[in-house]
């Protein structure tokens, strides 16, 4: 393994899946979410529909591991439409759902473009995992992965696929920091060293607007795509 | 034709068809104690695989043969009772054609996906994609008897934490069983050929059935079926 370093994963693009769906019409942009049980992904994925859902035609695709929680919080939340919503089960395993066998996330993304018509964006929110759970590029056109400041300051230093390749890293509960003894600029500079130049961001969403960050990454994005 | 490479790209557990989140019943069994260590697996297995798995296997070895898959696919429907494991089985299907599609790109699978959008029988689609990798029935068969025993023992090690080593002797012992199912299986296809879908086997196990629908209820679970 190659945990340690940086330069471990410098090129992992087989091409993500083409722009046109079977009928020839632009599919939408696939986002992936994935990082460890408890991190903050549902939170963000909600926090990011309601930022973005009056500007992009958006869904989710949730990966419960054994339940159908995730989803059903975006639900009761309020987020999106029932109907934008839909869960995929994983048979225990996370991972292989978002990377070794995409198929079931497929067909969830399809199902959802063809019951609602064309979507600027769909969210496809992986089950909690390790370190080392990244999507595959036939599923996500692009990935952000999610850790907190509670799970120990150290995770950006011990890197992993996850950490060091993903799109967007998001440092999230950054209003625990000093709760929890983690040091904001010690992750800081361990995530630039593993990350190079791919951008992190540390959000808290406690406070008013904190998904602005990874919303404006989102935007970019999807103004990126649109012109693909 | 295609050799025995074809068929084992088509046989490995990480061809990416979706199988890795249904557990074949394995999860409602042990959650009702009829599956709770090596032995009672093996039973298990042994129940699923002269019933389901010989149905499956006739299915996919008529398929293989050239069958009309409309046909087959209203064929498998009148074998699988349970609302649940249609559904299950179609949405299978549709994601082993699409693996199929992108690993034996042709006409033929092409116009299986056109005739059904929304998933084909699981069997039905896995022998239609061995003839297009250039495989028999017999190949077809002995794929469909296998899954129906591989899938139950992947899932009990992780529903159980069953000991990895026992599952994979489990099925070791039951290879010359699934091989014969596999043979009666193609015989029947064969026979199909002349006589039609109601000369394929039609064996069924209605704890299976009664089971996979219940389980599809749960609120919490780790499988899909």
């Amino acid at each position: 393994m190659h945990l340690d370093h940086g330069t471990a994963y410098p090129e992992r693009h087989t091409h993500g899946a083409g722009p046109l769906r079977a009928d020839g019409s632009r599919r939408a942009l696939r986002i992936g979410l994935g990082g460890p049980v408890g991190s903050g992904k549902t939170a963000t994925v909600a926090a990011l529909c309601r930022a973005l859902r009056a500007e992009l035609s958006m869904a989710v695709v949730t990966n419960d591991i054994y339940t159908r929680e995730d989803a059903e919080f975006l639900l009761r939340e309020a987020v999106l439409p029932p109907e934008r919503i839909t869960a995929v089960e994983t048979g225990a395993c996370p991972h292989t759902a978002i990377r070794d066998d995409i198929s079931a996330n497929l067909e969830a993304v399809e199902e959802l473009e063809e019951a609602l018509g064309p979507l600027d964006l769909i969210l496809v929110e992986s089950g909690g995992d390790n370190l080392t759970a990244t999507f595959s590029r036939g599923l996500a056109d692009a990935q952000v992965f999610v850790i907190d400041v509670a799970g120990g300051d150290d995770i950006p230093r011990k890197g992993g696929p996850g950490v060091t390749t993903a799109d967007l890293l998001v440092v999230n509960k950054t209003d625990l920091a000093p709760h929890v003894g983690s040091d904001l600029d010690r992750m800081a500079r361990d995530a630039a060293d593993q990350r190079g130049p791919l951008p992190v961001v540390f959000q808290s969403l406690r406070g008013a607007d904190g998904v602005a960050p990874v919303a404006a990454w989102v935007r970019e994005q999807y103004a990126a795509w649109a012109v693909r | 034709m295609g050799g025995p490479a074809a068929l084992l790209v088509l046989a490995d557990g990480r061809f990416p068809a979706g199988g890795h989140a249904h557990s074949g019943g394995a999860e409602a069994a042990c959650k009702a104690g009829r599956i709770r260590d090596a032995a009672s697996l093996e039973d298990y297995c042994r129940g699923r695989l002269h019933t389901a798995g010989l149905t499956s296997a006739g299915l996919a070895a008529a398929a293989a043969l050239g069958l009309d898959t409309a046909l087959l696919d209203a064929a498998a429907d009148a074998r699988t009772p349970a609302p649940a494991l249609r559904t299950a089985a179609r949405r299978l299907g549709r994601q082993l054609l699409r693996a199929a599609r992108a690993a034996w790109p042709c006409p033929e699978l092409d116009a299986l996906a056109t005739a059904f959008p929304r998933g084909a029988h699981q069997p039905v689609v896995l022998g239609a994609t061995a003839r297009a990798a250039g495989l028999g029935p017999a190949d077809a068969a002995h794929l469909a008897a296998y899954e129906s025993i591989s899938g139950p023992a992947t899932a009990t090690v992780r529903l159980l934490g069953l000991d990895p080593f026992e599952a994979s002797g489990v099925l070791a012992r039951l290879a010359g069983e699934a091989d014969a199912v596999a043979g009666r299986a193609e015989a029947a296809a064969r026979a199909a050929l002349a006589e039609g879908p109601g000369a394929l086997p039609a064996a069924s196990s209605p704890l299976l059935e009664i089971a996979a629908q219940a389980h599809a209820a749960w609120p919490v679970r780790l499988f899909a079926s």
